[in-house]
């Protein structure tokens, strides 16, 4: 299902998550504090905001490590928090051996993400659980699409020469385009991790802003790639040079650095995204990718996002998870749910 | 409600806890317990108990023994009885029995755990991730001490028998920050807990049996104030410790002043925490739940008067507000619950009688909207602005969730105030300007001072106060000074002479000896 690019403030929905949308305001796609917030439109760029950005790293480790343990979803929540986390994955195959044959692999879980009789024993047949995307090299765009055909599940290419983002800009620009012209309802970026290092924000932000506009209506992910920008300041600050350029997500990791997705950094994102949507009234959403295995983890970030965010965090418009052996962690635990047994890994068709 | 109602609703539901273990545990007991003397649980003389309740629900958990002065004479007899002999294990013994301590808490942890949630009220993830831990913590610490004391104590000698009074709001903890370093030195112990909390240091003393340690080492007493009054007052006590009200260590201080005993004191505080412009707010607001609303508020070391600089006071209250409406207030043993019950009604009456005086002299005060279970002791997290030093709610602790905050304008205003109070126990500095931290941090006057974080204990870091906060420390070196002292080589008796492992040890290997008429 195209995403409605005629009417960008418009709340889309995603095929399948029964009652998954809060009523909204007109145009609003989320709800902060009480107050809609609209879709990301950007705003100039703003350096008093960048140079203020503030973060303590001993007193965020802390309350990441104290938030696992302050929350936790037990029995029947648990297992619809696993559903939801499902419909919050964007399934991913980024590998050099990927083939079109392993894409549609990959499109045929997505569709059908938790096998029959593990739904019919939950009982969740009219939640017609689906992941929310699929993520792939632009070459396999179009196959994907094809294989998703009618489904509701989004197709997401990464782009702007993924994972290391340092082909000429011109050359990304048009990455972008061609995707987007294959198709595709997501681009993902990456962010040019020296621009940081430099200090050179504007510099940031014109490439940023040079990508969504070539992305046109198709919903950008910044990937700010934080396992290479190390200290939480940076990726503070980097978080909130992308939104201002115009994000519609920022994103932790391409999934390839040596570490990607962690509570601290995610904690100080989901910040960064809450003082945006504060002070400008617009919605970035969240995208944790890279790292995350297991079922315990993915209710850690659910929690993290319904603690630091609220509610409207907690649905694909805002949320993702990038991951691909989640799901089977997922499927075990539901099953564990339904049977009160832990399942062995084969009982549950591969991705 | 279904899994795909709950799928829509997104709420945490229920995590609770397993109390069976604990309720086997008082059960084996019958609801009953005596006294722990000389290794052996023990009626009372007087032949009176009263009740344990448990706060989050009113119910009572056990009749615990009232301690009268016989019983009070019979425990002190047998610390007196027992410290030649526990005096006489080599350090490196007492280590054993302090490391074999430490391992059973460790072995007991969730019992513990569970126990202290339904004496005290705190939720369940507080004992579990912190008390417990740290109680262990503190165990194998002194552990390590007792193994390096001939090293470096070899001049001091332990005062004797000494008498430990510990307050209600980390009931076990409290136990382990008097008895550890009391052993460790070669002390024995006679511990009166708080009478709202006794059962933890009850379950401590089975540890004390399973551990096979010397009957008389660590004795417990239960009781309320005349059973502490009785110990103070006890002639063959040596040492008095206290954790608790100042105005009760106040009156300890009388008792004790012509007497020998002495005396180390830990008592309130009404701590601030102070945030500048330049602060991670979103941190320091974290540091705020981690501060006050930490153990329900009940904690000495409370960073209950909030410093703001005038500049960020108004967003920060803003962020405050939405943090306190995030915080879950419910059932102890509900392991995604952030705050518990209060420890007792007499308690939560103090809290809504200060509050309420607060708001009288002018204060506004905001709490979220959140529904307190209908039975049990709770109250909700509560901001007081419009404060000022004059103010009760300034002055005074209120020991409960409710924090006070002024502004100020300048670093030098923000220590004006900081050190405007008869306490000095702790505090907080928050800002990313390590200048101004540290300078700010220097000029503190109070015991702890922790920057860019607070409520951070450990074994390891002395902990006390300044001024009416009290006096000695717990934990480091300057810990162990408090259950010890250096002695000259003449004012030992001799049969202590005869048997200091230091003396034996230089016997054996034929070091010269200082002649006692020359002191060292």
């Amino acid at each position: 299902m195209p995403i409605d690019h005629n009417h960008p403030g418009a709340a889309h929905e995603i095929r399948g998550q029964a009652g998954g949308i809060e009523p909204h305001a007109r145009n609003s796609i989320a709800t902060l504090g009480g107050c809609p917030l609209l879709q990301n439109s950007g705003i100039p760029l703003d350096l008093n905001w960048v140079q203020e950005v503030r973060v303590n790293t001993s007193a965020v480790e802390r309350r990441a490590q104290t938030q696992v343990a302050r929350r936790t979803v037990k029995k029947e929540w648990q297992a619809a928090w696993l559903l939801r986390a499902i419909t919050c994955m964007d399934l991913t195959t980024l590998s050099g051996d990927d083939t079109d044959e392993r894409v549609r692999r990959l499109c045929a879980k997505a569709r059908h993400p938790v096998q029959q009789d593990l739904v019919q024993m939950l009982g969740i047949e009219e939640l017609e659980v689906k992941v929310a995307a699929v993520c792939v090299y632009h070459l396999f765009v179009e196959t994907a699409l094809h294989a998703l055909e009618g489904s509701g599940v989004h197709v997401a290419a990464v782009s702007t020469g993924f994972p290391a983002g340092l082909s000429p800009l011109a050359e990304r620009v048009a990455e972008i385009r061609r995707s987007v012209e294959a198709g595709a309802h997501e681009i993902d970026v990456v962010i040019t991790r020296a621009h940081v290092f430099g200090g050179r924000w504007q510099a940031l932000y014109d490439e940023i802003a040079a990508f969504k506009q070539a992305c046109g209506g198709a919903h950008m992910k910044v990937i700010l790639a934080t396992g290479d920008l190390l200290t939480l300041r940076n990726v503070a600050r980097a978080s909130v040079v992308a939104m201002m350029a115009g994000a519609d997500f920022i994103k932790t990791s391409t999934g390839k650095e040596a570490t990607n997705a962690t509570l601290p950094v995610g904690l100080v994102m989901t910040r960064a995204i809450r003082e945006y949507g504060e002070r400008t009234g617009m919605a970035v959403g969240f995208k944790a990718a890279g790292g995350i295995r297991t079922a315990k983890q993915s209710t850690d970030w659910l929690a993290m996002m319904k603690e630091e965010l609220g509610q409207s965090w907690m649905r694909a418009e805002l949320f993702r998870f990038g991951a691909s052996g989640l799901l089977g962690d997922i499927e075990r635990q539901l099953e564990h749910h339904a049977t009160g047994r832990y399942s062995a890994e084969y009982r549950h068709p591969i991705a | 409600m279904s899994i795909a109602e709950k799928f829509v609703a997104m709420e945490y539901g229920p995590a609770p806890e397993d109390p069976k273990e604990a309720q086997a545990w008082l059960e084996r007991h019958g609801h009953r317990f005596g006294h722990f003397i000389n290794g052996a649980w023990q009626a009372p003389a007087a032949d009176e108990y009263f009740d344990t309740v448990d706060p989050s629900n009113g119910e009572k958990l056990a009749s615990v023994a009232q301690g009268s002065s016989a019983d009070v004479d019979a425990a002190v007899q047998a610390a007196r009885a027992a410290y030649p002999k526990w005096l006489a294990l080599t350090p490196h013994v007492r280590a054993r029995y302090l490391y074999a301590l430490a391992r059973l808490v460790q072995k007991h942890a969730r019992l513990l755990a569970v126990l202290e949630t339904m004496d005290n009220g705190k939720p369940i993830r507080e004992s579990r991730d912190i008390d417990i831990p740290l109680v262990a913590r503190h165990f194998y610490y002194h552990a390590g001490w007792a193994q390096l004391l001939e090293r470096e104590f070899s001049e001091y000698e332990p005062c004797g028998v000494v008498g430990q009074i510990i307050p209600w709001n980390f009931p076990l903890l409290m136990a382990a920050w008097k008895i550890a370093p009391a052993l460790a030195t070669g002390n024995t112990v006679v511990l009166k807990p708080a009478e709202f909390t006794p059962l933890t240091a009850l379950a401590f003393a089975e540890l004390c049996q399973e551990a096979g340690l010397p009957a008389g080492v660590v004795n417990i007493v239960t009781g309320d104030g005349s059973t502490g009054e009785a110990l103070v007052k006890h002639p063959d006590v040596d040492k008095i410790a206290f954790t608790g009200s100042t105005e009760v260590g106040r009156a300890i201080r009388s008792a004790t002043a012509a007497t020998h005993k002495r005396l180390s004191l830990e008592l309130g505080g009404k701590s601030p925490f102070i945030i500048f412009d330049d602060a991670d707010l979103d941190s320091a607001v974290e540091g705020l739940v981690d501060g006050i609303w930490f153990n329900q508020g009940q904690v000495c070391c409370a960073g209950s008067r909030l410093l703001m600089q005038e500049s960020i006071a108004e967003p920060l209250i803003g962020k405050i507000r939405e943090r306190m409406s995030s915080l879950r207030v419910g059932l102890p043993l509900d392991k995604a619950i952030d705050i518990g019950a209060i420890v007792a009604r007499v308690q939560l009456d103090r809290i809504h009688r200060m509050v309420g005086q607060g708001i009288a002299e002018g204060a506004t005060c905001w709490q979220p909207e959140v529904a307190l279970p209908a039975k049990g002791f709770y109250y909700p997290p509560t901001l007081l602005s419009n404060v000022h030093p004059t103010s009760i709610v300034a002055q005074q602790e209120i020991f409960g969730p409710v924090l006070a905050a002024m502004t100020f304008r300048t670093p030098r205003e923000a220590v004006e105030l900081a050190n405007n109070t008869v306490y000095g126990l702790a505090a907080c500095v928050w800002s990313e300007n390590i200048n101004v931290a540290l300078h700010v941090a220097a000029q503190l006057k109070a015991g702890v001072v922790w920057v860019n974080c607070t409520n951070l204990f450990d074994a390891s870091c002395g902990f006390g106060g300044y001024r009416e906060s009290g006096y000695g420390r717990e934990g480091g070196r300057e810990g162990l000074l408090e259950y010890c002292s250096r002695h000259g080589l003449r004012m030992l008796p001799r049969c202590l002479l005869r048997l200091r492992p230091r003396f034996r040890a230089q016997v054996k290997s034929l070091r010269p000896v200082l002649p006692p008429s020359i002191a060292p």
